[in-house]
């Protein structure tokens, strides 16, 4: 190669053309409950979007499910005589930890890339991006307990997608994502988020998980309506306080961001 | 103090722990204007810049945009702010596109591709749109950070150090830029290191240390080493690391 092809002649910077004006911008103004909504859905489908390119949260719950699946299945297989008297805190045991590990990424992945004051520089209501995040945390946690379930089904030996089990499950992790996307946006910005959140957020859990305990083995016991109306109503009436409690102190977090 | 501009600070006090960080900062910057703020390391521009935008909240004083003072008004007020950040405010595993229309949701933007297609297309991002914001150059992530910024086309336009990495060819295209988009009814207010492009880019430029505003001037006529001369003569001799 020439001396002369190596010389680098300096390009001149193109002029950039601004031509904005052409597309007048519109916003709408007069907000509602449609606007409300369509910006939760924006953050949902946002966190949806880049779970799917960059694999980071449903990945990583779910590997830890299955793995601790595995490894409670190895461990009690020896001892227990019947696999249902250990499967429901195995179950119930598994979500928890599995979706602690999601909800630290819900917003420690917002703060770890910097993107979290371009959501709290946005003129909505921020408890829009509380209910975006919920709804994006309750769909990983809900995939991840479905393969946890299938998982088990194998594992243990016992069908767990039995219709008030799943609802049981549905009641549950939404009162866990409920709680556990406000803590996860109270600990976002603290260095040591990954054991300040579950140690904030699992003995709050303890109401979820008894009820989630007492659900799931009533079911394999084949119990009516009627035995487990009253845990339904603990879960219900959980996931109904704590969502609005959340919904009503959302905003003050971010006092000084 | 002019109660005219589109930024008003008034008496601006914010404490970090037993620091005073800013210390009565008094500032207006008016319609069609760009003003430099210049100062040392951790004067405070960072933290002027977050405390003008909402996302921190004084110890004291008040920002006015627009006469609206930001403590009183809504979430809404927020639609009147763009900021340029030192990190870019994207998602670096979404594309620019994907990046663009996402925040057009949250600014209720109508008819957000057409809006999105015309901000990727005046930063020549266009071409590049489906790729991922991790695969672009510094400049080109800087570029689309002001795309972001200036999405719902804000009347206020915050800058904090958009020239800090670039090399000279995006430092050019983004001082086009400002060029473009501080001749019009926006007042932008931005901070640099660099004394060369703070005259060059603003119309007045003003200088923050101990807190407060010590020194501000119009651009017209002033040269890097007049503003080198007013700077020491200030006190100021740690500013410029070159």
């Amino acid at each position: 190669m020439s001396k002369k092809a190596l010389s680098v002649e300096p390009q001149p910077t193109p002029p950039v053309h601004i031509d904005l004006a052409a597309h007048p911008i519109t916003m709408r103004l007069d907000g509602g409950l449609l606007a409300y909504l369509s910006k939760v859905a924006a953050v949902f489908a946002k966190d949806v979007r880049a779970e799917l390119r960059g694999r980071e949260i449903f990945t990583t719950m779910t590997a830890f499910g299955v793995l601790a699946v595995l490894i409670f299945g190895m461990a009690f297989d020896l001892r227990v005589p019947r696999s249902e008297m250990i499967a429901p805190g195995v179950l119930w045991g598994v979500v928890l930890f599995a979706g602690v590990l999601g909800l630290n990424r819900s917003f420690g992945a917002e703060v770890d890339r910097g993107t979290l004051p371009s959501l709290l520089l946005a003129p909505v209501d921020r408890s829009a991006i509380y209910f975006g995040k919920l709804f994006a945390n309750l769909f990983f946690t809900l995939a991840t307990a479905v393969v946890i379930l299938v998982v088990m089904f194998f594992i243990f030996d016992l069908n767990l997608f039995q219709p008030y089990n799943l609802l049981a499950v549905l009641l549950g992790v939404t009162g866990y994502v409920g709680v556990g996307t406000l803590f996860a946006a109270l600990t976002a910005n603290n260095r040591a988020r990954e054991s300040m959140l579950p140690i904030l957020l699992l003995p709050v859990m303890v109401p979820v998980f008894v009820a989630g305990v007492a659900l799931t083995a009533g079911v394999l016991d084949g119990k009516a309506w009627e035995e487990l109306n009253q845990w339904f109503g603990i879960l219900a009436a959980f996931d109904a306080i704590f969502i609005v409690v959340a919904f009503l102190l959302f905003d003050l977090i971010w006092e000084d961001a | 103090m002019s109660e005219n501009g589109l930024i008003v600070a008034r008496n601006i006090v914010k404490r970090y722990g037993r620091k005073r960080v800013l210390n009565g900062v008094e500032m207006c910057v008016p319609q069609g204007q760009v003003m430099a703020l210049l100062g040392p390391n951790g004067a405070g521009k960072s933290t002027l810049l977050r405390i003008i935008s909402g996302l921190t909240k004084p110890d004291r004083g008040e920002v006015l945009l627009g006469g609206v003072s930001t403590r009183k008004a809504g979430h809404e007020i927020r639609r009147y702010i763009g900021l340029v950040a030192h990190a870019p405010l994207l998602y670096d595993n979404l594309s620019a596109w994907d990046n663009l229309h996402f925040f057009a949701r949250l600014y209720d933007i109508q008819q957000p591709a057409a809006r999105v297609e015309a901000v990727l297309r005046a930063v020549d991002l266009w071409a590049r749109r489906y790729d991922p914001v991790r695969t672009f150059s510094r400049g080109m992530t800087q570029r689309l950070a002001i795309g972001r910024a200036i999405l719902h086309d804000p009347p206020v336009l915050l800058l904090d150090e958009p020239d800090t990495g670039l090399d000279p060819a995006s430092a050019e295209t983004l001082a086009q830029l400002i060029r473009v988009l501080g001749s019009g009814r926006r007042a932008i207010l931005l901070t640099t290191h660099n004394l060369e492009r703070a005259l060059a880019w603003a119309d007045s430029i003003s200088l923050l240390a101990d807190g407060k505003i010590i020194w501000s001037a119009s651009t017209e006529g002033l040269t890097t080493e007049r503003l080198q001369q007013a700077m020491i003569g200030l006190g100021i001799n740690r500013f410029h690391p070159s």
